[in-house]
């Protein structure tokens, strides 16, 4: 293809740079930017007509003048993918950052990625156990799902998803997880703490990491979550290994989007973010996944924090309408010096009803969760009333009930960061935490669970 | 001479435009090496902007686009049914064929197979005088489902000959006197509505199953109903619900700009489920449209036409038919984003200002009508709105609720407190009550809308009074409203409430939905004769016998259980006079 240079640069504008009089050039093609004093930066087409050319640069336009050189390289962005992925460590354009070789490719693949044809997928129903209560009783966690924490500045999210990363393994099985991690515009300081957890628990070995942290180009962190969704996706479908992709932080990421779409002057959507907005985060977690005919999987934990706590904002509004639940950590019971303080009312896993029951779980999973749910909403409702009105307007059911709401949080959530409680386990808590309700009380449960598990003593 | 062929002058995203070519609008169009379909959508002097509906990275400038003289259409036919196709009529096994597990882009595949051989059945003979709309013969698709061939509207003549046999959809089964050769497939263009002779007023309802719908909220066959709710609140779920368990004789689903393990789950689990109304496979009396959200922005635009014109299709055949579209807020986002890489002048929030007119032809597509042929069909649509933060003061949903008649609000909070269908009852509507009691005097019982009045009185009360106990406690009411409470309870966690997942609750039929809103009234009558007769408030709520009766629906045969253990908890109630 083309490796004519041009210097033709009429406008710098953000992260965008503006070209006329190219030869036809495509849309998404790579380009690099050769500066003055020599050094290169990357970018890549988002616009391209006869007459002229927009270029996205991942590093910043910082010190490019109307001089410099742009190259337009003939091909879209594709990652160099290998086995050799696993263990290395990579900056946000999927360059070494940690001292090694360049990954010799045994493929190349593009970032972009092909959605899954619907047809070819096959229903994620493996059930993964996190040895977290809250988790896997309330909202359960599928392998191919794509559940994300929703969290907030000051919360403990990444103690919680390193947990996950830790423990998480099929019901009666060993079989480990490859950890694709991604970090983008995470501190240092974040980064050294996921780092130094994966290395003392030797998960290191056995994860890619793409790292793009909060001094490195923001526009960057357009690519880093493809580069490591493409990483996640060679090694799921053609090495057949069971990958957890945890990427943080999100709202980063939609930021950026945000910069490079008012650069564009295009017209925004809510809250200044572009229209494309939800389809742009669809085409990343939508790469979750078991298709037919493969072994591997892809399950995603994206952690978001939102803006001012706010379910509403939307980035984790938009999140929420494509992952298939949420997790969200409340500060309430953080502050209640509750860990995991996971807030499991909105929480919602939206694939635990087919992945929990007598094969895969055990048969009062489903009841019993529900009725946890049940009884301590109600029980956390009534924590309002008594704080007008005092315990003793209350009759003996909401007594019961809000007894059960402080049970609930201090026995149930509570547990160690690194105690891992196995379903029964958890389920057989249950059923001693609903002990203290009395059981015409219990309607979500039936008779015959109720004899075959119940611990009430009459 | 209009010239057929152009080049591509600039793309942006799904958007690309061209020059050199005289194209009209809505035609579709093939753009670039590849081939790429694409819909013209504007033009400005000598330049087409055409939408295209699959990525268009690598594609450069100066690459051809051809025009096709056609507008973007469907093929009907036999095959449809059991389908899954993408958002313009590709089917998406064929696709996995053609290009493995990742869609990847410019292959052309058609809608129905043309190769297979259907047993067609004629019904019309030689020397009969047809027009459009008419059926000449049937082709036994499923075991459910028969599809009526029919002349397309707009044809007219006298048959020269028809023969029964068995043919693939593209071969002649008939020819009229003046040459026209009638297939079993025809085209339409999906951006049209289909023909009817008139519409008529829905007088019977879409019968779904699930108490809350049916018994308070109903919605009439030909009706047009929306779900509004957060994400969470189960719009899904009550949209599978629907297509599951409604009575409609055929359902189209269209997933559009959703997940695709939900698509998954669907296309999994719809083959395995009977049909309550049939006994045949869910499958078969279904047309699925899965458009995921991470497919091309453009094809999920087109695909609620598409999916409507299928459904307009079997309407014209006779049928009953309900279209489910998951969700119409990501359709006018793909509207949105389009609209705004035409730079065109936004309305509310980024929307195009054509947003609400695109509505409401959509559900205007909705009807109860008589078709061309005389026969009676209709087409039920059911519409999920997807608000951002569950406001639904913003344009889609209030675009929505100006048309439909039928409103299930759902509620994050009670999907919080695992009350499912999380449908609220104090904000919920449905017009159609007043066209549809007649009908449910007919076939359940003479009093129905009575029980119903009754019961959302008890509702409209308790909210009421829950206000007065978030300020006081409830045993500071007197004791006739404390039983009132305990009456609306029991509407709430017996009646309302309904587990989609379980196998015997999923499913209630408008009889036993009747029978328990009736055991609900039994409770309160005979709940306020005892404690008048002396009995105490706490002995009178707490009979085993009304636990079992709420327990009991989880178990088969309820409804012929239901007098039985309502005689039962009669029995006890008045046992608790005695005890006192």
């Amino acid at each position: 293809m083309t490796s004519k240079e041009y210097k033709t640069i009429t406008d710098i504008k953000g992260p965008l740079v503006f070209l006329e009089k190219t030869e036809p050039v495509a849309y998404g093609e790579i380009v690099t930017i050769r500066l003055s004093d020599g050094s290169m930066k990357n970018g890549q087409v988002l616009d391209t007509s006869d007459d002229a050319v927009i270029v996205q640069v991942f590093e910043g336009t910082e010190a490019i003048d109307r001089q410099a050189g742009v190259k337009f390289l003939g091909d879209v962005f594709k990652l160099s993918v290998s086995r050799d992925l696993v263990g290395r460590i990579l900056d946000g354009a999927g360059r070494p950052r940690d001292g090694g070789p360049d990954i010799v490719a045994e493929e190349k693949a593009d970032i972009i990625g092909a959605a899954i044809n619907p047809y070819s997928r096959q229903s994620p129903h493996d059930f993964i156990q996190t040895g977290v209560s809250a988790i896997d009783c309330c909202t359960t966690l599928v392998r191919g799902q794509k559940l994300p924490i929703f969290s907030a500045s000051g919360l403990p999210h990444n103690d919680i998803a390193l947990q996950i990363a830790r423990q998480a393994k099929l019901k009666d099985s060993d079989e480990e997880f490859i950890v694709v991690f991604c970090a983008m515009g995470i501190t240092a300081e974040e980064y050294n703490f996921f780092r130094t957890d994966l290395e003392r628990t030797g998960a290191l070995e056995n994860a890619v990491l793409f790292v793009n942290l909060a001094d490195d180009p923001a526009v960057e962190r357009l690519i880093t979550p493809r580069l490591a969704l493409t990483a996640a996706e060679y090694l799921a479908f053609e090495h057949d290994y069971h990958v957890l992709v945890i990427y943080t932080d999100m709202t980063n990421y939609c930021d950026s989007l945000r910069q490079i779409g008012a650069a564009r002057e295009e017209v925004p959507g809510r809250r200044g973010y572009p229209g494309y907005m939800y389809t742009d985060l669809a085409m990343l977690y939508e790469r979750a996944g078991i298709v037919k005919g493969k072994k591997g999987s892809i399950t995603q934990f994206p952690i978001l924090t939102m803006p001012g706590d706010d379910i509403t904002h939307p980035i984790p509004d938009l999140s929420g309408y494509i992952t298939e639940g949420q997790i969200v950590i409340s500060r309430e019971l953080h502050q209640a010096g509750i860990y995991p303080p996971i807030n499991v009312l909105p929480s919602l896993s939206r694939l635990m009803g087919g992945c929990i029951g007598e094969k895969t779980t055990r048969d009062d999973h489903k009841k019993v969760s529900d009725q946890m749910y049940a009884a301590y909403a109600e029980g956390r409702e009534l924590r309002g009333l008594v704080a007008i009105v005092g315990e003793d307007a209350l009759n003996e059911r909401d007594l019961q009930l809000l007894k059960f709401s402080d049970i609930f949080e201090d026995k149930f959530l509570r547990q160690d960061r690194d105690e891992d409680r196995t379903i029964d386990e958890t389920l057989d808590l249950c059923w001693s935490l609903m002990s203290s309700i009395d059981e015409k009380y219990l309607v979500r449960l039936d008779r015959e669970l109720i004899d075959k598990y119940g611990q009430h003593t009459e | 001479m209009s010239n057929n062929e152009g080049v591509i002058y600039r793309i942006s995203g799904p958007v690309v435009t061209a020059t050199g070519i005289d194209a009209r609008m809505y035609e579709v169009v093939r753009v670039g090496h590849e081939k790429l379909m694409g819909e013209v959508i504007e033009i400005h002097g000598d330049q087409s902007v055409i939408q295209v509906y699959e990525d268009t990275s690598g594609i450069r400038p100066g690459e051809p686009v051809l025009s096709t003289g056609q507008t973007l259409s469907v093929q009907l036919g036999p095959g449809l049914l059991t389908s899954i196709y993408d958002g313009i009529q590709r089917p998406l096994q064929t696709l996995e064929e053609v290009m493995g597990v990742f869609i990847t882009r410019g292959v052309d595949a058609d809608g129905l197979d043309l190769e297979k051989k259907w047993d067609f059945v004629a019904t019309a003979s030689a020397g009969d005088e047809v027009v459009g709309g008419q059926i000449i013969g049937t082709v036994q698709e499923t075991e459910t489902i028969t599809h009526k061939i029919m002349i397309p509207p707009k044809v007219s003549g006298k048959i020269k000959s028809i023969d029964s046999g068995e043919f693939n959809v593209t071969e002649a089964v008939c020819v009229l006197d003046d040459g026209t050769e009638i297939k079993m497939m025809q085209e339409w263009p999906v951006r049209h509505p289909r023909p009817y002779t008139q519409k008529y007023a829905p007088d019977t309802p879409l019968v779904t199953g699930m108490r809350i719908l049916d018994f308070l909220f109903p919605l009439a066959k030909g009706g047009a109903a929306g779900i509004p709710g957060p994400f969470g609140s189960g719009k899904t779920v009550t949209q599978q619900s629907l297509a599951k368990y409604s009575d409609a004789q055929l359902v189209v689903y269209i997933g559009c700009g959703e997940r695709g393990n939900e698509m998954t789950e669907v296309l999994d689990e719809f083959p395995e489920l009977i049909d309550p109304n049939t006994g045949q496979p869910l499958m078969n009396r279904t047309v699925m449209i899965a458009n995921t959200s991470n497919m091309p922005v453009a094809a999920r635009e087109a695909s609620v036409y598409t999916g409507i014109t299928i459904a307009e299709y079997f309407r014209d055949q006779g049928y009953d038919v309900a279209l489910m579209a998951d969700s119409t807020s990501r359709w006018a986002e793909a509207m949105r984003e389009i609209s705004s890489r035409l730079e065109e002048m936004p309305g509310e929030e980024g929307y195009p200002a054509y947003l609400s007119s695109r509505l409401a032809e959509f559900y205007e597509r909705a009807g109860r009508v008589e078709t061309l042929n005389g026969d009676d069909g209709s087409v039920t649509v059911i519409g999920a709105v997807s608000p951002p933060g569950g406001d639904i003061s913003e344009p889609v949903s209030q675009g929505t609720l100006r048309i439909v008649k039928v409103f299930w609000g759902l509620d994050a909070g009670l999907a919080r407190k695992r009350h499912f269908p999380a449908i609220n009852w104090l904000n919920s509507y449905s017009l159609y009550p007043q066209s549809l009691n007649q009908w449910f005097r007919d076939n359940i019982a003479s009093d129905f809308p009575e029980v119903r009045t009754e019961i959302s009185a008890l509702l409209k009360v308790e909210a009421e009074l829950q206000e007065i106990v978030q300020l006081v406690g409830s045993d500071a009411l007197p004791i006739d409203q404390q039983l009132t409470l305990e009456v609306a309870r029991m509407i709430r966690e017996y009646f309302l409430q309904q587990n989609g997942f379980d196998p015997v609750d999923a499913y209630s039929g408008v009889e036993q939905q009747y029978a328990m809103a009736k055991a609900i009234l039994t409770f309160q009558d005979e709940a306020k004769k005892a404690m008048a007769a002396g009995a105490r408030l706490q002995d009178v709520v707490n009979v085993p016998s009304r636990t079992e009766l709420m327990r009991a629906r989880f178990a088969e045969g309820y409804l012929e259980n239901i007098g039985g253990l309502v005689d039962d908890m009669v029995g006890e109630i008045t046992g608790t006079v005695e005890a006192n």
